[in-house]
């Protein structure tokens, strides 16, 4: 059975894929994980978990383009530099603004 | 070469990285499986040089950290044949081509650890050129292999210093001690210049070309001599070879390695080959009832 291995490398960080180790149950697996990845103090704990319980999700639908709700969303460069010639060309004010 | 491979073969050399499920054409899980097994059995065939001394190592110090090196080149091996397995080849095939000698090793570990100074000399240089290679291997293309090399590097660091600080202790010795380690590199040099291999272009260079390497194999050896003979000078050795020089821009020269040694000792003729695969069959039919056990009391 494979159980893969998770690594948190500081209090407070987030647990990274570290690598797997294969083991006929969980007793030899925390074992494996715990001599492949933390006897030399370089992790503050380990997620050990069976390969079959890691459910992966790599499709993502964005079929409305929902940029809106993404910093993608936002590109102020045009827009801005629009804003600023209109600015210099009225020095009295806002009073002739624009839509 | 299809539009499909076409396209992986775009993205891997784009930088892109490719997990255990992934789809991959077959050349490239073929190559993958054949680097990285020879790469497992290595590390695995590379703790017997060093074994053989921890009985005779001078101090209860240099004998823990023999132990405990010996003991992280295990666990390696275990991390990268686990990689291979995911890929298709189960570790009890990789164990048996590798006794039978079918699969291959590094050249460094077919030859005799004689004395002392050649053990702190592997842990120096042998180290140094090989975390040159495995830090090259951080940017694989294939994540898995990368993301163990992390933890492999991070550990090969500390292996360099237990070489360097064993070599030092000895040229701050006795003329005995100095010869000792004078001679070992007199033996280690022409193996070293080998251990990179061939100057194949890296464009030539299928492993570079699926970006499971990320340099050439002469980049890595150019890298080796200017990190590591100026430290070599620094204590007063003498490098083996009249024609090692430094040119004004910047690369090194030096006499062409025995090419013909390096294929000879890797295709299984090296001094200690038949002894330490001998030793690694017996040790694995000794050992075959804690596997047994292991796996009847997980049942």
């Amino acid at each position: 059975m494979i159980y893969e291995v998770f690594r948190q490398e500081r209090k407070g960080q987030a647990f990274a894929h570290a690598g797997s180790v294969e083991a006929p149950n969980e007793e030899f697996a925390e074992a494996y994980a715990r001599e492949q990845y933390g006897r030399r103090g370089e992790s503050t704990a380990l997620w050990v978990v069976p390969r079959q319980a890691v459910h992966e999700i790599d499709d993502f639908a964005d079929e409305l383009q929902k940029n809106y709700h993404r910093v993608d969303g936002y590109p102020l460069k045009e827009k801005l530099g629009r804003a600023r010639e209109l600015a210099a060309k009225s020095p009295g004010g806002l009073s002739a603004g624009a839509g | 070469m299809d539009a499909r491979e076409q396209e992986f073969l775009e993205y891997v050399q784009g930088g892109g990285q490719v997990e255990t499920d992934d789809w991959m054409p077959d050349e490239y899980r073929a190559r993958l499986i054949k680097f990285i097994e020879m790469h497992g059995n290595s590390e695995l065939m590379g703790v017997l040089p060093e074994r053989e001394w921890i009985l005779r190592a001078p101090t209860l110090q240099r004998k823990l950290a023999l132990t405990a090196k010996v003991q992280d080149e295990v666990g390696h091996s275990q991390l990268i044949y686990r990689v291979v397995e995911d890929l298709g080849k189960p570790r009890e095939q990789c164990l048996d081509d590798l006794i039978s000698g079918k699969s291959k090793f590094h050249n460094v570990f077919h030859y005799p650890t004689k004395t002392w100074g050649d053990v702190g000399l592997i842990a120096w240089l042998v180290d140094a050129a090989a975390i040159i290679s495995q830090k090259a291997l951080l940017k694989c293309s294939y994540a898995p292999y990368a993301r163990i090399m992390k933890k492999i590097c991070w550990e090969e660091s500390f292996h360099i210093l237990h070489g360097r600080d064993v070599i030092l202790t000895m040229m701050l010795g006795t003329d005995q001690q100095r010869e000792l380690v004078q001679e070992a590199l007199d033996r280690w040099w022409g193996p070293l210049m080998q251990f990179h291999g061939n100057p194949i272009a890296r464009d030539e260079d299928p492993m570079y070309v699926w970006r499971i390497k990320s340099q050439g194999n002469e980049e890595a050896r150019q890298q080796f001599l200017d990190g590591y003979v100026p430290q070599i000078w620094e204590l007063g050795l003498t490098v083996p070879d009249p024609t090692l020089r430094k040119r004004d821009d910047g690369a090194w020269e030096y006499t062409e390695p025995d090419w013909d040694e390096l294929k000879h000792v890797v295709t299984g003729h090296g001094p200690k080959t038949a002894e330490r695969l001998e030793l690694r069959r017996t040790t694995r039919e000794e050992n075959a009832w804690v596997r047994r056990a292991v796996l009847a009391e997980a049942a």
